[in-house]
């Protein structure tokens, strides 16, 4: 297993499933089966996305609006497809907006701190001066403060008062805060492949043709940095959906009533007992929609790794 | 190759030639363009200082070849990549460079960036790492043109066409698409020179051109390379540690030991009047097609001086077969052999030369299987 994670530290996520991808790919044929299983997760993510994104089109209740009439309805038996929670809101329409705002909330971070951590990594995997030994060292330190008790005080702090006029809308806060999490975790792996890219000889000869720091930079050595950073990017909305989830739980995310699969998650811990539905459905959507990013995250991965060997 | 390299630089879109970004005069072919004096290089390590370049001087005319032989590590490749100033933070270099009368040896890298590519280019030894892996080959060469030259994205495209002819790929046009792994080792190290002479280099440092190649391609780059330098009048230097590769492709060859020159000439003279130990060891060990079978190759027992803790004395006393008492005391100095002015050597007993009897083979490689120096010495 550790064979499939090789140069790239895996972030703590799980390395799965993949041993057989691995043995398809040491050919250099262009054209690859991506095998049933990634088809899979390439499948139940364009349905997550697409629900996601075309929440406010489709034919579904207001997720917010509570009835009386169906609390705790069990799937498959009222009206509504997947039940209702115990203020009786439809839970898919829940799920679906919960989704929703899940996603745009770690698709958000982890955009942000693919943008800034990939260029703050660049820069100090390629100065071996003061400046990446400056950035190196903000890395670790942010590195080293435990990452959960770092969003709940980013959130604690932009959320202010709670009684005042919220100045940031939620999503916005819980972007800032995962990002700001994130960041250093991308720009160590941008940094150590950096610095890796920076020793070849290419980056030599680029010199050697009058190529600018900057040119070299993103021309020469970004372009190879790239899959390491969008493996990892890929892994990191994964872990910001379980991240926002584990904010919920400590009361940390967007304010009620708006779902997110970490509030919903939070809301069925109460009927656990009478009615584990609501709490088991926002963290199977969780479980298939990171394990799926992961997977499809090791099978690009392995896609455009081949290319050292091929060489 | 069917292509005639004369054709290139004539016919490019634009003239690669000039001057870009900087104001240099004009150097005619058979004037002085590198004058190198008394140049350096020291690296700080953790064991010490390592002396890489002790002190090299030379002038490179326009129009000439220079071959640089020695062994690994003695310094040749750190001394063409300090000329060009291509060198690590934790090198200290001294002396003088002087290009086209201007001296580049404290010069900014900013101002480097301006010879760089377009007055100096490299091509270097391995063309399996010095291309870009994920670059198209089109990219890799318009790069240093656009760097240099005001140019649009087609005159480039042009310019690189003619590039690829030039250097002998055949169907240039497919052949722009393509990305490094999808080339052979011949057609990359080809690529490499097109990138090298894209911006029309006055001067081009070939170090170890060919020794990362096939053995059936390496006499095909030297000849390109050789027809390029003829063709633009470039001055070159060619760093091999192969006396076979710049044997009738270099007007001069100069032979480095521990990081100095220790015997310098025109080639036919150093051929002919070898008078270093050194050098006449190198050729030496070359295998003979005349040797009688089974001869045990006459390798240089030992191994080269460590860069950190030198001898006193000459460097290749050591080693040397006919070293006396002062050798190990006391470091010739580079003087002018009396008979041959333009002969520099740096021994106390310089051996006659005669006897040696080399037919130097000509860009063929010798076995690379050396008998072990320990059981030699």
């Amino acid at each position: 297993m550790t064979a499939t994670t090789g140069n790239i530290p895996s972030a703590g996520a799980p390395a799965h499933l993949v041993d057989e991808e691995n043995l398809e790919e040491t050919g250099t044929a262009p054209a690859k089966k991506l095998g049933f299983a990634a088809w899979l997760a390439a499948g139940w993510l364009t349905v997550v996305v697409a629900a996601a994104v075309l929440a406010p089109f489709l034919p579904l209740k207001d997720p917010d609006v509570q009835s009386t009439g169906t609390p705790l309805l069990a799937p498959f038996t009222g009206s509504l497809l997947l039940g209702a929670d115990a203020n009786g809101r439809d839970m898919l329409s829940r799920l679906v907006w919960g989704t929703r705002t899940s996603l745009i909330v770690s698709i958000g971070a982890v955009g942000a701190a693919f943008l800034i951590g990939g260029l703050l990594g660049l820069l100090a995997g390629f100065y071996r001066n003061w400046i990446g030994k400056v950035l190196a060292s903000l890395f670790d330190i942010l590195l080293a403060i435990p990452a959960l008790v770092l969003v709940l005080a980013l959130v604690a702090v932009l959320k202010g008062d709670p009684t005042a006029d919220q100045a940031l809308p939620g999503e916005l806060i819980l972007i800032i805060a995962i990002g700001l999490v994130s960041i250093p975790l991308l720009a160590r792996i941008t940094r150590a492949q950096t610095l890796a890219w920076s020793q070849r000889e290419f980056v030599m000869a680029a010199r050697a043709q009058g190529a600018t720091d900057r040119r070299i930079l993103f021309r020469e050595i970004l372009p190879n940095v790239l899959p390491a950073m969008a493996y990892i990017a890929l892994l990191g909305i994964g872990i910001a959906i379980v991240a926002e989830g584990a904010a919920a739980l400590f009361g940390a995310s967007v304010n009620p009533p708006q779902a997110t699969l970490g509030t919903m998650i939070d809301a069925g811990r109460n009927n656990m007992d009478d009615a584990p539905f609501v709490m088991f459905l926002p963290i199977l959507v969780i479980f298939l929609t990171v394990m799926s990013l992961n997977f499809l995250g090791d099978v690009i991965r392995n896609r455009f790794d081949v290319r050292e060997s091929a060489l | 190759m069917k292509s005639d390299p004369a054709v290139a630089v004539r016919d490019l879109p634009v003239d690669t030639t000039a001057s870009h970004d900087l104001d240099l005069p004009a150097i005619a072919p058979g004037e002085v363009l590198l004058e190198v004096e008394d140049l350096t290089t020291t690296f700080s390590s953790a064991r010490g200082p390592v002396r890489a370049v002790r002190g090299v001087s030379f002038e490179l005319r326009r129009g000439r070849t220079l071959g640089i032989v020695g062994e690994s590590g003695s310094g040749k490749s750190v001394l063409s990549r300090s000329i060009m100033g291509l060198v690590p933070s934790n090198a200290t270099r001294t002396g003088h460079v002087r290009f086209a009368g201007t001296e580049i040896l404290d010069a900014s890298a900013k101002t480097m960036r301006g010879y760089w590519g377009d007055q100096m280019a490299m091509v270097f030894q391995d063309p399996m790492t010095a291309l870009n892996p994920v670059l198209r080959v089109e990219q890799q060469i318009t790069e240093s043109l656009h760097e240099h030259i005001d140019i649009t994205k087609a005159e480039a495209r042009a310019t690189a066409l003619q590039l690829l002819e030039s250097v002998g790929i055949p169907e240039p046009k497919r052949r722009l698409r393509m990305y490094p792994h999808e080339l052979s080792g011949g057609m990359r190290q080809r690529i490499m020179i097109a990138i090298a002479l894209a911006c029309g280099p006055q001067l081009l440092f070939a170090d170890e051109p060919t020794t990362a190649l096939d053995v059936t391609v390496q006499a095909q780059i030297l000849d390109l390379l050789q027809g390029m330098q003829r063709d633009r009048q470039m001055a070159m230097i060619l760093v091999t540690h192969d006396l076979g590769v710049v044997a009738g492709r270099a007007h001069d060859i100069a032979v480095m030991y521990a990081g100095r020159v220790v015997e310098q000439a025109p080639a036919r003279e150093l051929f002919a009047h070898v008078r270093h130990p050194y050098t006449e060891a190198l050729l030496r060990s070359i295998p003979k097609l005349d040797m009688a079978k089974h001869t045990r190759l006459d390798a240089i027992g030992g191994r080269p001086p460590d860069l950190v803790n030198l001898p006193d004395g000459c460097k290749f006393a050591p080693r040397c077969p006919h070293a006396q008492d002062r050798c190990h005391v006391d470091d010739p100095a580079l003087t002018a052999d009396p008979a041959m002015a333009e002969h520099l050597f740096a021994c106390h007993f310089p051996v006659s030369g005669v006897g040696v009897g080399v037919t130097v083979p000509v860009a063929v490689e010798p076995p690379s299987a050396r008998p072990d120096p320990e059981v030699q010495a």
